[in-house]
């Protein structure tokens, strides 16, 4: 189901474009010359993001300072740190804990209500604030954060109504 | 803010591993987040300039103002500050369409585009307006309808039911979208 979505997105908006005598191979080019100044403007602020997390994750601090919480699987307490920070992480640990407990034990059902319904608050705010030169964010941080954990806190007691 | 918190995932960071004497995994995570940006920069740019490319054809021939008449309703009730028929809302419109199907790579570009027209309506350049934050809001509580990635892993690990959790988070997904923008409209009251 979902292969189809990608292909037909590109059909529908080609044959659109047709009807509507827009010289598509043009605009094609000239649309995608856009993204030259929007990765430089991308870049800095990606490997300045990178290096961050890379260093406090890496340290392990998390895994070690949040050991003691109980009613949630601990495997997935650096999955929920990780998550607003760095999508990619997020999803390497839940990988993992796919490997080792299984998709559908608690953790691993739980890890997939959680990585399906957050995305990466920090990345996102780097990203879309950076592009545009946005430097005083305003309340947006928290906003984004509380959204973050509203949908973990809804994954956790909707996990525990079903289990 | 952003600042200090860039800031204190460094310092904790490498003073947590000085305290354990593993300084050996700082030099390893520093001399990789070169590699890993690059790679990822990499990575994104062609997906960007293929979907920038679609959009462009999307934006000339009208479409996105067509898909945009859709979801515009519901659009002003969430962002009153945006005046009617401006571009920005069929950007923001597309990037939640990209987003409901899991398409985030699709969405990005999207994204981008919608806050580089909201910061044409913006008075103070170096400041997010309220448009940007309630956008961010809808973006980081992930409107997600089929979580593609997801499904794929699941079924790769051997689940018995992989898509038994597209109901749950699509309603998680719910509410917490409405949480998220609940807050955020008390933010906005209490933030000057």
């Amino acid at each position: 189901m979902s292969n189809y979505i990608m292909p037909l997105i590109v059909l529908f908006v080609i044959i659109f474009g047709f009807i509507k005598k827009v010289p598509i191979y043009d605009t094609f080019v000239e649309g995608a010359k856009e993204s030259f100044d929007l990765v430089f403007k991308l870049f800095p602020c990606l490997l300045a993001m990178i290096l961050s997390i890379n260093i406090f994750v890496k340290s392990n601090i998390v895994t070690n300072l949040f050991s003691f919480v109980s009613f949630i699987p601990n495997e997935l307490i650096p999955l929920i740190i990780m998550r607003p920070i760095s999508g990619t992480s997020s999803l390497a640990i839940l990988t993992n804990i796919y490997q080792t407990l299984g998709p559908d034990s608690l953790a691993g059902i739980l890890g997939s209500y959680i990585q399906g319904s957050t995305d990466t608050t920090f990345y996102i705010l780097t990203l879309y604030f950076g592009s545009i030169g946005i430097k005083k964010i305003r309340y947006s941080l928290w906003a984004g954060l509380l959204a973050d954990l509203f949908s973990i806190i809804i994954s956790i007691l909707f996990v525990y109504l079903i289990f | 803010m952003v600042n200090k918190i860039w800031g204190c995932f460094i310092i904790i960071g490498i003073l947590y591993c000085l305290l354990n004497k593993n300084i050996e995994i700082v030099n390893n995570a520093i001399l990789d987040s070169t590699k890993t940006s690059f790679d990822m920069i990499i990575k994104i740019f062609p997906v960007m300039a293929l979907w920038l490319g679609i959009a462009k054809i999307a934006e000339v021939s009208g479409l996105l103002k067509k898909l945009s008449c859709k979801i515009s309703t519901l659009l002003k009730y969430i962002f009153p500050e945006i005046p009617k028929n401006h571009e920005s809302l069929s950007y923001i419109s597309s990037n939640i369409i990209a987003n409901m199907f899991g398409l985030g790579n699709a969405a990005t570009p999207f994204g981008l585009k919608a806050m580089q027209s909201l910061q044409e309506l913006n008075k103070k350049k170096d400041t997010a307006t309220r448009s940007m934050i309630t956008f961010l809001v809808l973006n980081t509580s992930g409107v997600t309808i089929m979580p593609t990635t997801i499904i794929s892993l699941r079924m790769m690990y051997g689940s018995v039911d992989p898509t038994s959790i597209v109901l749950p988070c699509i309603i998680i997904t719910f509410l917490s979208t409405l949480l998220g923008l609940m807050i955020d409209r008390i933010l906005a009251r209490f933030y000057v």
